[in-house]
């Protein structure tokens, strides 16, 4: 294969193409650089621990439900009371993210946990059977990857728009999301195709699939992870994406709902800043953890398992 | 005879994504329950206070039928569409502004999309792969870890965060841009260009920021890994200077799968692009397909995107056609 476009790497390999700890250097630059590949994803997890333990746990003591139109005083300023204040709608703000989060979350999880399976699915019979299967599969990845996915969720959001349920939303993103996943795993199983232990393997008469499932995913589940957190990234992004320009199901609270209500309800000429700077703080730190966990698991991971 | 064969693959590619596309685009409507004809009939019966008899109904059906080219069994209808849109690049009449064909509409928002995304593509490109190698050169000093930190903060923040934020506070905190950005129409004056540059500065602003992290991060892992080879190694012994190691061995090395990454992305950016405008009110092709999936127009938002499909497509193909004139390995294999 001297297709140079195999050099193209998802940009979360890239970021965490550190240089693994090296045996020739002394001790304690090893120790430092352990320690450092280690405050990545500790940090990275620690916050995602605090947002899911936060939005998963808090909902079950919620005194109403937070998307309840006009339950307090509008625009109220913050107070003991709310914590956030109250938003142009007369909801309490600080309740509404918290329930922002968890529907992002939730919603995050299951598309991340559909596309794995499929660029999974794809991404090792493409790089293991090879052939024309190959080169068929990787020509409608490129095609994925190439196509912009923003003009084809505006469409279907024009269309299905006022029967879409949440969860349709979360299929549509599946559907068109798998392709940089696939391509990724692909590469790697092209790096681990010509490896001394899966000629050996074959020698010794085990069958593709037993291959497939014994000798190569041990090394590419490594990257599943990885993968996982980045198609969770990836969905909640592109969910409020949608929700911040109003094609979305902006009646379920998430990180991107909030900020189409306020922007709509001009939170910044009615003086209501923290309306719109809650979610920002919250979405920029829940994504800086997610994306720390994601770069921290792969340096670890790429230092063990010897492939890049 | 290596060039024509990259050539030849690239192109095969780029029909492959066209074609795709444009499949793709052709068949998702058709497979969804809602028919735009019944929520167009449906709106002119509402505002004819449900005047319209049955036959007028009917007639006007077909005419729609018609007029969209949805007449006959799918395959027809099919190749209609890629006759219409590929030959003729004709998308049909706008249903809001009737004759106003689709294509023309798009004509005008095209340069506003394509002037943003070139400028602050370039500018995020250039400016991300030389912070990124100068981190990826120095790594081993502690000053290089803060230029990494800059990508690790940046990289993970959506576009419309980035937006907001941009909004908040460069119009809002510290009101150096207008809140709400206005782009007249009319001749180019000076004046003009300057009041379109002035407010352009925060959707670019914006798009900068977002690709710049990325490029950071990228390119400091390609500059590490590039420093470690035996030619970079030959030439410090040789006894070049810091700066030529740094650039004509690290930088001109690392780059070329830059670029690669840069074709594949453009899928992404150009998705950054279309919300930017939105949220921006910039009159370009994101805006115009907001507006039109607001009003139900979907002959805008087929033309818009089958457009946006043949621009990425294309843009990728030429960025993938210079490359082999930045690495000679190409023209000489």
């Amino acid at each position: 294969m001297s297709d140079i476009r195999d050099t193209a790497v998802s940009p979360a390999d890239l970021a965490a193409a550190e240089p693994a700890p090296k045996a020739t250097p002394g001790r304690r630059e090893r120790a430092s650089w352990l320690w450092l590949l280690n405050a990545r994803l500790v940090l990275g997890l620690i916050i995602i621990a605090i947002f899911l333990l936060g939005s998963f746990v808090l909902p079950l003591f919620a005194p109403h439900d937070p998307a309840q139109q006009a339950t307090y005083m509008k625009n109220l300023k913050i107070s003991p009371a709310h914590w956030l204040g109250t938003n142009g709608l007369g909801q309490d703000t600080l309740w509404y993210l918290i329930f922002a989060v968890r529907n992002s979350l939730i919603l995050g999880i299951f598309v991340g946990i559909g596309i794995s399976a499929i660029s999974t699915a794809i991404g090792l019979s493409a790089g293991f059977i090879g052939g024309a299967y190959e080169r068929i599969v990787m020509l409608i990845v490129d095609s994925f990857i190439t196509i912009p996915l923003l003009p084809i969720l505006i469409i279907l959001g024009a269309l299905i728009r006022g029967n879409n349920n949440f969860f349709t939303i979360g299929l549509i993103i599946v559907i068109f999301g798998w392709a940089w996943n696939a391509r990724t795993i692909r590469s790697m199983v092209l790096s681990l195709r010509e490896r001394e232990f899966i000629n050996m393997a074959r020698f010794s008469g085990a069958g593709t699939l037993a291959i497939l499932v014994r000798e190569i995913f041990p090394y590419v589940s490594a990257y599943l992870v990885v993968g996982f957190i980045n198609t969770i990234l990836f969905a909640i992004n592109t969910e409020a994406t949608l929700a911040v320009i109003g094609l979305s199901k902006v009646d379920v609270p998430t990180l991107g709902s909030i900020i189409f209500w306020a922007l709509n309800y001009n939170a910044l000429f009615t003086g209501n800043t923290t309306w719109l700077v809650a979610p920002i703080v919250a979405t920029i730190l829940l994504f800086l953890g997610l994306f720390l966990t994601s770069t921290g698991f792969n340096a670890a991971f790429a230092s063990r398992r010897g492939v890049a | 005879m290596g060039v024509l064969q990259y050539v030849a693959k690239r192109v095969g590619l780029y029909l492959a994504v066209l074609f795709i596309g444009l499949t793709i685009t052709f068949f998702l409507p058709r497979l969804l329950p809602t028919n735009p004809i019944d929520a167009y009939i449906s709106q002119l019966q509402s505002r004819a206070n449900g005047q319209l008899t049955a036959e007028a109904i009917i007639q006007l059906r077909t005419n729609l039928e018609e007029l969209y080219g949805l007449k006959g069994n799918l395959f027809s209808q099919y190749l209609g569409y890629l006759n219409r849109v590929i030959f003729h690049l004709d998308f049909g009449p706008s249903f809001t502004y009737y004759p106003t064909p689709v294509s023309s509409m798009i004509l005008t928002a095209l340069p506003w999309t394509l002037g943003l995304l070139l400028i602050a593509t370039l500018i995020a490109w250039v400016l991300g792969n030389l912070v990124g190698v100068v981190a990826g050169y120095f790594h081993t000093k502690r000053a290089a870890t803060v230029l990494e930190v800059v990508g690790i903060l940046l990289y993970p923040i959506p576009y419309y965060i980035l937006a907001v934020s941009v909004i908040l506070l460069l119009a809002y905190v510290i009101p150096i841009f207008p809140l709400s950005p206005t782009f007249p129409v009319g001749p180019l004056t000076p004046a003009l260009v300057g009041s379109i540059v002035y407010n352009s500065t925060l959707p670019a602003l914006t798009l900068v920021l977002a690709g710049f992290g990325w490029n950071i991060l990228s390119m400091k892992a390609l500059a590490v890994a590039t420093t470690e080879e035996p030619y970079v190694t030959f030439a410090r012994l040789k006894g070049t200077s810091n700066w030529t190691r740094m650039v004509r061995y690290v930088f001109r090395n690392a780059m070329l799968p830059q670029v690669t990454a840069l074709a594949l992305s453009l899928g992404t950016v150009f998705n950054g692009a279309l919300l930017t405008e939105i949220l921006f009110s910039y009159p370009g092709v994101g805006l115009l397909m907001r507006t039109a999936a607001s009003s139900g127009d979907y002959d805008v938002l087929y033309g818009a995107i089958t457009l946006s499909i043949v621009a990425v497509a294309t843009a990728g193909l030429v960025i993938d056609l210079i490359y082999p004139l930045l690495d000679p390995r190409i023209r000489h294999r």
